[in-house]
């Protein structure tokens, strides 16, 4: 607290660095800036692909064709899914959030390797505009699924190259985030700092960068080998060649379901951050939840199979996976009824992120327990490629880590901005997200287990009802959505001045002025006691 | 109190514990890059053993030892140039970068001369000859080119970064105090190295 209020305190956003204008933000190495690039990039992918959503929703209201052709259908959820797990989901917590917040809170001026940040943000850039293009340009839109799935992958004669050079680009883009913050936690923090002393969103971090860092180069050797196909014919996936699908469909899984473990990892840090801070109360079991996610990181690794139900994989594989797959529930469990126990007995402030934060518990729970019907072998069958799929995925994805974003941007939006959002808005925004969300989704759920099948652009007439109210939902939602946004864009430059400290938290960067100043820190605080200290504050870790 | 100066002199320059960690973070994901290709090589192997061994006959097992033979010896000398830098002996490090540079380059030359060779028979990616080869000589070759040509890339990117080296030692901005840039890079050419040490016996040696 030693500078704030003080006058002479200048805000990372103010700072005049070597360079002016537009360049102090294209070649800055501030992590907040970077963060903060990540963050409008992310906004204006995220509106890209959720409109592609929107159409194929309109699509989909009566069965038939109502505003596009089957192709034009297929490329659609292809580019959705690719720029949302890609381009969104995949980098947004960490890239946005973990470097805005990873380094104050662990006391540290900036990211281990400032220049490399930048250059993973370019990275990120290039990968996202060639996800885009392949949309637009030459053959016509890849019509493979985000999951280029051999054979087809290497006969379709639409732009799949370029969404798979996209794809490894963002791959390397997200390696290098993660190397960035693994070296960042083992060298940077503040002196007492021991590692049982670091807040748990870093911790969150910490567990999803090794996934980052060890599981990411599998796929980018397996899309390099689809392109080896595709280009010079070197057929490991062909059975024409001698090759075989299954293997890839093993490469591809052993990346990208440990990649659903990136993507919902560091949202459950950003509530683990905001249950404490509006119950006003030491979160519960503070070894418990950073130990679940470490478990739920390597245990993660183990489960790919699950995929691969109906793939003709052995029956000993099928039980092991199924197995282990029910194993991974069990640390997610454990957070949950953390995040409850803390907002227990505590002084609960009904403030936005929190908001998000317990719809994201109800949402995440929804997604879990559909997600445990999917993982045992019988019912997966049952259900395989059915919308029961397209719903639990969107459940976690969305309703998990989407709704996790919502609270983590209404939660430090005061401290990255300064300035306060209108939270009457906020309010209204939230209740028409929730409803829209699951009027959007539920329904898939039931004309899944109907026989719904997904990826189709046409349906029989008595999946009707289910894919009308969806559409509505998708409607809802997009109107929620747009609102929401509009009070975050107007407020940030209109919205009261914000004071450095709003919702008497007590990490780190509530301790800084807001917005924070270049360095962060005047002097790098010194660590004495467990991190979650409510109460007397003076027994706190400020000064 | 040891963490906050470091934290100053972060922004001149990168420590070199720190610099080194993220090193070898990187070189993981290299491993793990590679080890795609060796599960793929695992798999096909246990399928298709006889023809495995039938087109392991075909590499020439001479120019793999000489390369192997250069790698390692480039691997020493590389080693040694960051002693001499320790050292502060600027010359010997100079002298012994180049050594490791020219290595480089011959083993590229014969990679070279060995893949032209291939493709005089047209032993080439795509190619008919190959079409009509047995299903499990044609993923050999299809792995061999992938496993030595990714290789041969990483060979390529580890010259640059020598010749950079190079041109900073020249330049003295690589010193007695400031060597993580060329300690680093000796770990990525003792990856390059290593990998290789696991693709020569995997491609040329078990026939």
């Amino acid at each position: 607290m030693s500078n704030s209020e003080t006058g002479s305190h200048v805000s990372y956003l103010e700072y005049k660095g070597k360079y002016k204008g537009i360049l102090s933000w294209l070649l800055t190495t501030d992590h907040k800036k970077i963060g903060l690039l990540y963050l409008y990039s992310v906004v204006v992918f995220f509106f890209v692909a959720a409109i592609l959503g929107v159409l194929m929703r309109i699509e989909l209201i009566a069965p038939g064709e109502t505003i596009m052709g089957p192709q034009t259908y297929n490329g659609m959820f292809t580019i959705h899914g690719i720029i949302m797990i890609f381009v969104i989901v995949i980098p947004a917590l960490p890239a946005i959030f973990g470097n805005f917040f990873l380094p104050i809170m662990i006391g540290a001026k900036d990211v281990a390797f400032p220049k490399l940040n930048l250059f993973s943000y370019y990275l990120y850039l290039i990968g996202a505009i060639f996800g885009v293009l392949s949309q637009f340009i030459g053959g016509g839109a890849p019509d493979t699924g985000w999951t280029f799935y051999v054979p087809y992958s290497a006969e379709s004669s639409t732009n799949v190259i370029y969404a798979l050079v996209a794809a490894f680009i963002l791959g390397f883009s997200s390696i290098l985030t993660g190397l960035n913050f693994i070296v960042t936690m083992h060298r940077m923090r503040a002196p007492g700092m021991g590692w049982f002393r670091m807040p748990l969103f870093p911790w969150s971090l910490y567990a999803t960068a090794w996934i980052q860092v060890l599981a990411t180069p599998i796929v980018g050797i397996t899309l390099l080998m689809v392109i080896a196909e595709r280009v010079v014919g070197i057929g490991f996936f062909d059975p024409k060649l001698g090759g075989d699908p299954v293997l890839f469909q093993h490469l591809f899984w052993i990346y990208s379901h440990p990649a659903v473990y990136i993507m919902i990892l560091p949202g459950m840090g950003i509530v683990t951050e905001i249950f404490p801070t509006f119950s006003q109360k030491p979160v519960f079991g503070y070894t418990a939840i950073l130990f679940s996610s470490l478990a739920i990181a390597f245990v993660g690794y183990f489960v790919w199979g699950h995929h691969m139900f109906t793939a003709g994989i052995s029956y000993g594989s099928r039980w092991f996976f199924s197995f282990l797959t029910f194993i991974v529930a069990i640390p997610s469990a454990i957070k949950v009824f953390n995040w409850i126990s803390t907002m227990y007995g505590g002084s609960i402030d009904l403030k936005p992120p929190l908001l998000y934060a317990i719809s994201f518990i109800f949402l995440f729970m929804i997604g879990g327990f559909t997600g445990l019907t999917l993982g045992a072998v019988a019912a997966n069958v049952q259900v395989h490629d059915t919308s029961f799929v397209v719903a639990h995925f969107h459940y976690i994805i969305f309703g998990g880590m989407g709704f996790a974003f919502f609270a983590g941007i209404h939660y430090w939006y005061p401290k990255m901005f300064g300035r306060m959002y209108s939270n009457k808005l906020a309010n209204i925004a939230w209740g028409i997200n929730f409803a829209g969300f699951n009027l959007l989704y539920f329904p898939q759920f039931v004309i899944g287990l109907q026989g719904m099948p997904r990826r189709y652009f046409d349906y029989l007439p008595q999946f009707q009802t289910g894919h009308v109210l969806s559409t509505i939902g998708a409607f809802v939602l997009f109107t929620g959505l747009v609102l929401m946004v509009f009070n975050l864009v107007y407020h940030a430059r209109r919205g009261a001045i914000a004071p450095s400290n709003p919702w008497h938290g007590v990490t780190l960067e509530w301790l800084i002025p807001s917005p924070p100043s270049h360095e962060n820190f005047d002097v790098i605080p010194e660590i004495k006691t467990q991190p979650y200290l409510f109460g007397n504050k003076s027994d706190n870790k400020s000064n | 109190m040891l963490m906050s100066t470091l934290q100053q002199n972060h922004s001149e320059h990168i420590d070199s514990e720190t610099g080194k960690l993220g090193m070898w973070i990187f070189l993981f994901t290299e491993l793990f890059l590679f080890g795609g290709l060796f599960l793929v090589y695992a798999v096909f192997r246990a399928k298709y053993s006889e023809d495995f061994h039938t087109a392991a006959d075909e590499l020439n097992t001479f120019i793999g030892t000489l390369n192997t033979v250069f790698l390692l010896v480039s691997s020493m000398t590389v080693a040694m140039s960051v002693t001499a830098i320790q050292k502060n002996n600027r010359k010997l490090a100079l002298f012994l970068v180049l050594v490791t540079l020219v290595l480089a380059g011959l083993f590229m030359m014969n990679k070279y001369f060995e893949w032209s060779h291939k493709f005089e028979y047209n032993l080439y990616p795509g190619s008919e000859v190959l079409k009509n080869l047995p299903r499990g000589e044609l993923l050999f070759f299809g792995l061999y080119y992938m496993m030595t040509g990714l290789h041969a890339l990483h060979v390529f990117i580890g010259m640059i970064l020598l010749s950079i080296n190079i041109v900073k030692i020249g330049k003295g901005t690589v010193n007695q105090q400031h060597y993580l840039m060329l300690e680093n890079s000796g770990l990525y050419w003792h990856l390059v190295d290593l990998i290789w040490i696991f693709l020569f016996p995997l491609l040329y040696l078990i026939t």
